[in-house]
């Protein structure tokens, strides 16, 4: 058998963005010994694209804001569908954690009386987010990076790859990792494990994500056998630029809007005034002159309508696109210039000032953007327990955008940051009581073995034996008809082929139609993933990550197209053209996506029952 | 439109440039035609690259020998009829391609005493005009460009005597900080050499984050390392009071 390296630890982090740095701390103060493994170098994980802020309900900028405000902005952008301990635990415990990161060292933009300030955002009640210019994620990567590597027992491993969990009966107990720069492999043997692996964007051709968001922690625990939810919930971030080509989907923060930037047409017509719904309606201004006086702080004025919640912005830009009203190169207008001065918004968004002016010769100042909507986040993922962080398998936990619950249908702007401080932190301290109140198990020599024949697979040229990506302990096919080489298949190639079947069976609208061809070009693809060939060596081989990476991708694209499947009505982030209204039953329920031994299967959860306290809250029309 | 394109591939015993012709389309920076090339001829060319945006810092090489991320220099920058030469950093370790061993730099940060918060009562109050400073150098994005330019580290090797303007500005950083008490700067002159930068201000026009890296951090700094240990009023109150 191929050699490999093996690692102790009381706790494995798999990831080292915003959530595995802050659970590795959490961990380690807790006295275990960490093993912090990150798929690229330290400080470089898509929490550092995290641009408009951290929502806590500090009150700094507006008094009247608590955590029952947050909490109850939260369910409603869910659309209700936010698992609701969650959503409390979150908005009571974000003020704390960002209060802790400044003690840590951050050095958040500050209030006229020398506090955190506090920037508008859409779906936000009051100015929440605490924030740098337009790199707070930059500030809360590079504060927890710098708290994580004085800490002894947090040993980092960067540019390392899992690809396996082990498991021995339902406990995970280590993983499989390969380092990029040698090719080499390494055993992680721990006593519990947590996966903060970032999201699945990479499965769309137009996104703000980088290599590395192919799904892993999602189909890491999928095929350790726990149970994913929500993943029909993908968030389109409305504002993407759209050209140059080469720069379509990057991200434009939605502090533009934050700060007072407006959507208009070709028409001239700032056009987000025929979009409010109904839930919304209270709390949005109806007139240009009223969303004005908000924009000059007055007092009580009621708030623009680009700040109503993502999913609703994203969907008014496609509409005015799809009916002739759309920019030249298919978008809306994202006006700030002739609405902050050239000083303000060089000050508050330089790092979208540079990128304009550097990517699509644009000075911000002078002209308006163009922007449409990109594949930006994940809502849906591993199903964890609200009070512990744990998935459905022992041993196995999960935080940040992989895991899921907390942001139901539709995520709010600054939500994000927030979630992987909190949770990150409460999955940190459960795994490190888990690790030190069960006694350790080593991986099975057996396990390891058919782990290491997957993540070698790519290089062989013979290949008898085929795994069965669907199914963890499914059949592994045989398939001698596939492996001539002439047959092989190049791995970036498959994978524009899965970007361009999730791009228009599975984007930003879908029908039932649509769902069923995607899944089944789906599965189409999936039986080529076996006679994809890594060209090379071992030693840092990006077409061979990329064939592991796939199967990954494959995973979730299919659990993502099932669960919309099975969501026969529009609802946050989830549109449906033949099923276009809420569907009251469907609003009782989360989409439960889980391996069995006949393979990938969905089933219908009943929400968690709210207090009726906190639901009378929630439902009030203003508060 | 074609034109063509150079990269340096291979190992360090084993090095090449290889010439690649891509179709161009509009907009184009250099990282999207690396990629072009990994997806058609070459899949196992090595690049590090992240975010695609100009904001991880994980993209840095060497484009026609000046140091640039490779995801915000266009195409269109250089003339058409230009071949275009791609090559890793040079002063770190080579892996493979156009990817570098920057672990060096990590090995530096861990050695600086971190971020020592003074304990009060309440919320921190800090004012704006006092932290615009240590914000700016806390832009860096890491990309190592400063270090790859410095020439103390590119000509002249000493990367275990001087630890290079990325963390002259990260020390900076913490030095300026209003609420921190750390103390710095003995082994900012000693172990970090901060003596050894003449102020060529190579890294300040390499960085693509536009931070006054000398003016604002090294030069102050070595005020602070003067003041600290070559103060002729203070050297003398130290020997008269034995310190």
């Amino acid at each position: 058998m191929e050699d490999f390296e093996t690692i102790e630890c009381d706790v494995l982090v798999v990831g080292a963005g915003g959530a595995g740095l802050r659970a590795a701390i959490a961990a380690s103060e807790y006295g275990a010994k960490v093993a912090l493994v990150s798929k690229s170098l330290l400080g470089k994980a898509h929490t550092v694209m995290a641009e408009g802020g951290v929502a806590a309900a500090l009150g700094n900028v507006d008094e009247r804001d608590n955590w029952k405000i947050h909490f109850r902005d939260t369910i409603r952008g869910s659309k209700n569908l936010a698992n609701w301990e969650m959503a409390k635990i979150h908005a009571e415990k974000s003020p704390d954690r960002v209060r802790e990161l400044e003690r840590w060292g951050a050095v958040f933009d500050r209030t006229e009386e020398g506090k955190i300030s506090q920037r508008n955002f859409g779906g936000h009640r009051y100015p929440r987010l605490a924030h740098v210019g337009d790199r707070t994620g930059l500030e809360i990567i590079r504060t927890l990076q710098d708290h994580a590597v004085h800490m002894e027992n947090i040993e980092v491993f960067m540019e390392c790859t899992v690809s396996d969990i082990l498991k021995s009966g339902n406990r995970a107990v280590g993983a499989l990792a390969y380092y990029r720069s040698s090719g080499k492999l390494v055993v992680f043997e721990a006593g519990s494990v947590i996966l903060a692996t970032g999201g699945i964007g990479k499965a769309y051709r137009v996104t703000s994500n980088s290599w590395e968001y192919t799904g892993d922690g999602h189909a890491l625990a999928y095929l350790a056998g726990a149970d994913l939810i929500d993943m029909e919930f993908v968030q389109f971030h409305p504002t993407g630029m759209v050209w140059p080509p080469s720069v379509k989907g990057t991200l434009v923060t939605e502090g533009v809007r934050g700060d007072g930037g407006i959507l208009v047409n070709s028409e001239g017509e700032r056009f987000m005034f025929n979009y409010i719904p109904d839930v919304f309606a209270a709390e949005t201004a109806k007139s240009e002159e009223e969303a004005n006086s908000w924009l000059e702080g007055e007092e009580g004025a009621m708030r623009p309508p680009e700040l109503l919640t993502r999913d609703v912005v994203a969907r008014a830009i496609m509409t005015e696109v799809k009916e002739g009203r759309g920019s030249p190169h298919g978008g809306a207008f994202l006006d700030i210039a002739s609405r902050q001065s050239p000083d303000y918004i060089r000050r508050k968004l330089p790092s979208m000032y540079h990128q304009f002016k550097e990517l699509a010769t644009l000075d911000i100042t002078k002209e308006p953007m163009e922007v449409g909507p990109t594949t930006h986040y994940m809502m849906g993922g591993i199903k964890v327990e609200a009070n512990t962080a744990a998935s459905t398998v022992l041993g196995l936990y999960a935080a940040g955008e992989a895991a899921a619950g907390m942001h139901g249908a539709n995520r709010l702007g600054g939500n994000s940051l927030s979630d992987l401080l909190v949770f990150g932190k409460i999955a940190g301290q459960c795994a490190a009581n888990f690790a030190q109140d069960n006694s350790k198990i080593s991986p099975h020599g057996k396990e390891i073995e058919n782990s290491i024949t997957k993540a070698l697979e790519p290089f062989e040229t013979n290949r008898p034996e085929r795994r069965m990506p669907n199914y963890p302990a499914g059949p592994r096919k045989s398939s001698h008809d596939l492996d001539k080489k002439d047959a092989d298949e190049n791995p970036y190639q498959i994978h524009q082929e899965l970007q361009e079947i999730m791009e228009s069976h599975a984007g930003i609208v879908r029908t039932g139609k649509e769902l069923e061809k995607g899944i089944h070009r789906l599965e189409e693809l999936e039986k080529r993933l076996p006679k994809m060939h890594a060209k090379g060596g071992r030693k840092y081989n990006p077409g061979w990550h990329l064939c592991l990476d796939l199967y990954n991708m494959i995973i979730t694209s299919l659990a993502l197209s099932r669960a919309a499947l099975e969501r026969t009505e529009s609802r946050g982030a989830h549109t449906r053209l033949d099923y276009p209204d809420y569907d009251d039953e469907l609003g009782k329920v989360n989409m439960i996506v889980r391996p069995g031994p006949g393979g990938m299967s969905v089933v219908k959860s009943p929400l968690l029952k709210m207090p009726t306290e906190l639901k009378d809250y929630v439902l009030k029309e203003v508060v | 439109m074609k034109r063509k394109i150079r990269l340096q591939r291979g190992e360090p015993d084993n090095l090449r440039l290889d010439e690649f012709k891509i179709e161009v389309e509009q907009g184009m920076v250099v990282l999207d035609a690396i990629h072009l090339i990994q997806a058609t001829e070459a899949p196992d060319l090595a690049v590090r690259w992240n975010c695609k945006a100009g904001k991880c810092g994980s993209c840095s090489a060497e484009v026609n020998g000046e140091p640039k991320l490779t995801c915000m220099t266009r195409l269109s920058d250089y003339p058409e009829d230009q071949t275009l030469t791609v090559q890793p950093m040079k002063t770190f370790p080579l892996i493979k391609d156009l990817v570098n061993d920057v672990s060096w730099n990590y090995e530096v940060n861990k050695q600086i005493t971190p971020y020592q918060h003074t304990e009060g009562t309440g919320d921190p109050i800090m004012f704006q005009g006092e932290v615009d400073r240590v914000q700016e150098f806390r832009k860096c994005i890491e990309c190592f460009l400063c270090q790859d330019v410095c020439h103390v580290l590119r000509s002249h090797d000493m990367k275990d005597e001087f630890a290079g303007p990325r963390f002259m500005i990260r020390t900076a950083g913490l030095e300026m900080h209003p609420l921190d008490q750390g103390e710095r700067v003995e082994h900012l002159r000693d172990e970090h050499g901060i003596g050894l930068c003449n102020i060529t201000k190579c890294c300040t026009y390499a960085c693509p984050e536009h931070i006054e890296i000398t003016d604002n951090a090294i030069i102050p700094m070595k005020e602070r390392v003067v003041d600290e240990y070559y103060d002729p009023l203070k050297w003398m109150w130290n020997m008269v009071t034995g310190k």
